[in-house]
């Protein structure tokens, strides 16, 4: 919601079996931004958006 | 047989007394149902009719081609959760568990308009200079 550039999904990986598999999902809830991991488990707000701030602006 | 129990009908209802504006879930199917299509489609219209300003639409992934366009669905089941415009919120699959939580929340915060983030998080995304596509993972708990 606060970014127009940001699209979010909820993925169940028993449904979609392929994708668990790309993305090597082995516990969940995993977090894959731009098809690069981004969090294993519930981070909380800020280092979520830190690791994301991180794989979205290089230096 | 009723996805939502009664006692949790009553729980969602409360909730969703707090809804402001009218939330619209769209969900995409198709007549050879897929794997938890009937079900999800099953589940999206029991929580529409928990208020009078949750709306569905639903399409068929294989005819409605605009629909799908529009909303870049690749996959289905799927459901889209949109206000007064669409933010990008995709659910992939049928939301049970933990995750019917999270669809009700997602509704309640896009019928009020706020994220509910951190302010140091508005001004960090506000400075976002790529589109990026969030995926989270779950499983049925």
């Amino acid at each position: 919601m606060e970014s127009d550039r940001i699209v979010a999904d909820m993925v169940e990986a028993t449904e979609f079996p392929h994708l668990a598999q790309r993305y090597g999902i082995m516990g969940v809830p995993k977090t894959v931004a731009n098809e690069i991991g981004l969090a294993d488990g519930a981070l909380p707000e800020a280092a979520l958006i830190a690791n994301l701030m991180a794989l979205t602006d290089p230096g | 047989m009723a996805f939502i129990q009664d006692k949790d009908r009553t729980v969602v209802q409360t909730r969703f007394e707090e809804l402001d504006q009218p939330v619209k879930l769209i969900n995409f199917t198709q007549d050879v149902e897929c794997m938890y299509c009937r079900e999800t489609r099953q589940l999206m219209e029991e929580i529409t009719e928990l208020s009078d300003k949750i709306t569905l639409e639903e399409y068929d992934f294989v005819a409605d081609k605009d629909a799908v366009k529009r909303y870049s669905i690749d996959k289905i089941p799927a459901t889209v959760v949109e206000g007064d415009k669409d933010y990008g919120i995709r659910f992939f699959g049928i939301p049970t568990g933990y995750e019917f939580g999270t669809l009700i929340e997602d509704i309640i915060m896009v019928s009020k308009g706020d994220s509910g983030l951190e302010p140091e998080t508005r001004l960090a995304l506000a400075t976002l200079n790529e589109p990026v596509h969030l995926q989270v993972f779950v499983t049925p708990t």
